[in-house]
């Protein structure tokens, strides 16, 4: 591995390899033993003040409470309906989280299987049981439009520093774009422009390991759909 | 999650680009995905191939043994076919004997090269009414991204096609290729709205109300078909299928050839 | 271990019927990500072996009764595809490979971090399609390297080899024949973080100091396989190569 190219192509771990051997704490997935911080998934290793993690690259999405999510319904009880949001467990959504009076039993009136919906994770206990919301701004059923799964370890990089990255592709395509952190995204436009913004993020999805990714989806953007004079700035401030 | 449910969202888009006779993956209806084939793969077999279907896959092998012929056939060899969806094809399939889907999987290959009389069975006797060559053709599901029917018949063709009699193994003279008469190959369509398509992959097969393979001999005649799904087809589309198994199965021979 | 044939398995000058050494493994090839659908594989050659593992999950744990409420469980399942050996092997599983399923499976448990994920299960598959003595070996290795390709938080790769006694020499990695013919055969895996071991069997007869040499044969061999191991999943995200590697 050649040190001098770090920041470029950045340094890749895999589980048990020692991230650090001179004092430095643990981050996020890493554990301590003998002294020395090993990695406990494949990733790319981050250094943050004192600590030593690994940024996975790949692995199931864990729901954290307040996490914005999509998800499809899968099954509907009397009181409730299950929720696919792509972590291990579904996370049941419970009539008293709607933004509709739901009579006992009337459940599947409002929501049926394979609806898509945009939650709010509520809480996740310490046996990992969640539970979601539809009861907040913006939650609701989404209908029509194009569903897009990535990785959910590849959001970050779908949104960018400070949103640079999502809201170019919002600017350039035209299109209604909400990404749940989840890994699930939704996108609304014009046909040909919906199909650009899906291959931009697969695009994105594909090449996170690699630099100057805005330029390079900027320049993709471009050669699929040919720009006017309303989005000529450089991308990112 | 074992149980997938389709998201409304994606169904939509689906049906929306077939109302313009476009697919997901860039394909026209007719059109079938990109054929990856490695023959012998496997040297403890006695025949084998790894095919891949765009990204379906599939392995198939062949077990040649001597063994007793059946009473009502003692001049004739034995052909078996079995198949398993193994779970590590796909997040729904379970592990545990052959389910129904494996069974039927298993049979319409099976008949296809059986009707087709692919392999000359009266050339695997060995002694009559005593000792004949059994022929064991294993297909196993690798990864399954629809229309296993057409990915399992072309692994199976090509292992048997690609098979080593084992004489010298059991002391019954020399090794020679397995006696191959024809190619037998299914062509596979399923119904999605009132559009019939070929080679569908794993949403497709998941919205369609019917499917319906059909296998053809090298003259272009048909050995054997099967309708499946709980959709039903019309004289109209079944005669529109039966074209196409004649077509597109000359080309998937000409591939594997 | 039948022990006894006039089979001549390791020479005068110490080389055995493949050429090898006495400390030699076999050549070993090994990819990560080689299946679509599952969310971590890889393929494994060791000698004439062959070996496909895939991992699922973590996911809902079925049956539902083997759910854990404290931790994820590890659940193996081995299988050997009907041609992979020389006589046609009945389809599903028997008892050697029930019990093959259960070693690796508490070999896995011991390095994945299963109390991240409450009731959930993590369901590696192997699939042998081809077999020449060191299957299980073979199968774990391919298993862990699976694991981490499916981004599952573990200590430690776990890697896995046997050594054994054949032509009462000490070998590593014995072949088929030095297997059918030899007299003893002891697979081995470890954490290579620690060389604590996670898996061990043994059959056959050896002495004491016969056994010391075989698993200091085999711990050295495993940092080997553990440096391919860790080589295939970098190599995975070295090159923008695509999915599929054959």
């Amino acid at each position: 591995m050649e040190r001098r190219n770090a920041r470029q192509t950045r340094e890749i771990v895999v589980p048990g390899d020692v991230l650090d051997g001179t004092g430095m704490k643990p981050g996020e997935n890493a554990y301590l033993s003998d002294g020395k911080v090993r990695a406990s998934v494949m990733g790319v290793r981050n250094v943050f003040q004192n600590t030593v993690g690994v940024i996975p690259l790949k692995g199931c999405y864990m729901p954290t409470s307040g996490d914005t999510v999509i998800g499809v319904i899968v099954d509907i009880g009397p009181s409730n309906w299950l929720v696919d949001i792509g972590a291990p467990y579904p996370a049941p959504l419970h009539v008293n989280e709607v933004p509709w009076k739901v009579e006992f039993g009337d459940t599947s009136r409002y929501l049926g299987m394979g609806n898509v919906v945009l939650l709010k994770v509520l809480s996740v206990d310490e046996s990992k049981k969640i539970q979601v919301t539809m009861k907040d701004s913006g939650l609701r059923k989404i209908e029509g439009g194009r569903l897009v799964k990535i990785s959910h370890s590849k959001v970050s990089r779908v949104i960018g520093k400070s949103g640079s990255m999502i809201s170019m592709l919002k600017n350039m395509t035209d299109c209604r774009i909400t990404v749940g952190q989840n890994g699930m995204i939704w996108i609304d436009g014009d046909d040909e422009n919906a199909d650009v913004a899906v291959q931009a993020i697969k695009m994105i999805e594909e090449k996170a390991q690699s630099g100057n990714l805005t330029d390079k989806v900027k320049e993709f953007i471009e050669s699929k759909l040919p720009q006017s004079e309303e989005y000529d700035d450089e991308g990112d401030e | 999650m074992s149980s997938e449910i389709m998201s409304e969202i994606k169904r939509d888009h689906i049906m929306k680009l077939l109302a313009d006779g476009k697919r997901q993956d860039g394909r026209g209806v007719t059109d079938t995905r990109k054929l990856e084939v490695e023959v012998n793969c496997i040297e403890s077999a006695d025949g084998s191939a790894r095919i891949k279907l765009g990204k379906t896959e599939v392995i198939a092998g062949v077990k040649i043994i001597p063994g007793t012929p059946f009473g009502d056939t003692p001049t004739s060899g034995v052909l078996t076919t079995g198949a398993e969806l193994i779970p590590m094809a796909h997040p729904t399939f379970e592990s545990g004997p052959p389910g129904e889907d494996a069974i039927e999987l298993a049979r319409v290959v099976d008949r296809g090269i059986r009707e087709s009389g692919m392999v000359d069975v009266e050339a695997l006797c060995i002694t009559p009414g005593e000792e004949v060559w059994m022929c064991f053709v294993d297909i196993y599901a690798l990864n399954y991204d629809g229309n296993l029917f057409d990915a399992a018949n072309i692994a199976t063709v090509c292992a048997l096609k690609s098979a080593t009699i084992p004489g010298e193994q059991y002391g019954k003279g020399e090794n020679k290729p397995l006696p191959i008469t024809c190619l037998p190959i299914s062509v596979t369509e399923v119904k999605v709205g009132n559009t019939l398509i070929v080679d569908p992959d794993y949403d497709e097969e998941q919205i369609s109300s019917a499917r319906l393979t059909v296998t053809t001999d090298d003259n272009g005649n048909f050995r054997a078909m099967q309708k499946g799904g709980r959709g039903s087809i019309t004289l109209d589309e079944l005669s529109l299928c039966l074209d196409r198994a004649v077509e597109i199965g000359a080309e998937i021979r000409k591939i594997i050839g | 271990m039948s022990g006894h044939t006039d089979m001549v398995l390791v020479d005068e000058n110490g080389m055995r019927i493949d050429g090898r050494t006495a400390e030699e493994h076999r050549h070993i090839k090994i990819e990560a990500g080689v299946l679509e659908n599952a969310d971590g594989s890889a393929y494994v050659e060791i000698g004439k072996n062959k070996v496909l593992a895939a991992v699922y999950g973590p996911r809902e744990c079925h049956p539902r009764h083997l759910q854990n409420p404290q931790k994820a469980i590890v659940q193996c399942k081995y299988n050997m595809q009907a041609f992979s050996v020389s006589d046609r092997k009945r389809p599903g599983p028997d008892r050697r490979s029930i019990e093959i399923s259960k070693i690796i499976s508490e070999a896995l448990e011991k390095v994945v971090l299963t109390e991240l994920y409450p009731r959930a299960s993590i369901d590696v598959y192997i699939e042998i399609l081809q077999a020449n003595a060191g299957t299980r070996c073979a199968g774990l290795t391919a298993a862990s390297v699976a694991l981490a390709d499916a981004g599952i938080p573990m200590r430690d790769i776990v890697p896995a080899i046997a050594a054994g006694k054949a032509d009462g020499h000490v070998l590593l990695d014995l072949n088929k024949e030095e297997d059918n013919y030899g007299q003893a055969d002891v697979p081995i895996a470890i954490m290579p973080s620690t060389d604590e071991i996670v898996l061990l069997q043994m059959d056959g007869n050896m002495t004491r100091e016969e056994f010391d040499h075989a698993i200091e044969l085999a711990v050295n061999a495993c940092h080997e396989v553990h440096d391919l191991q860790v080589d295939a999943l970098k190599r995975r995200y070295s090159k923008p190569a695509k999915e599929g590697s054959e």
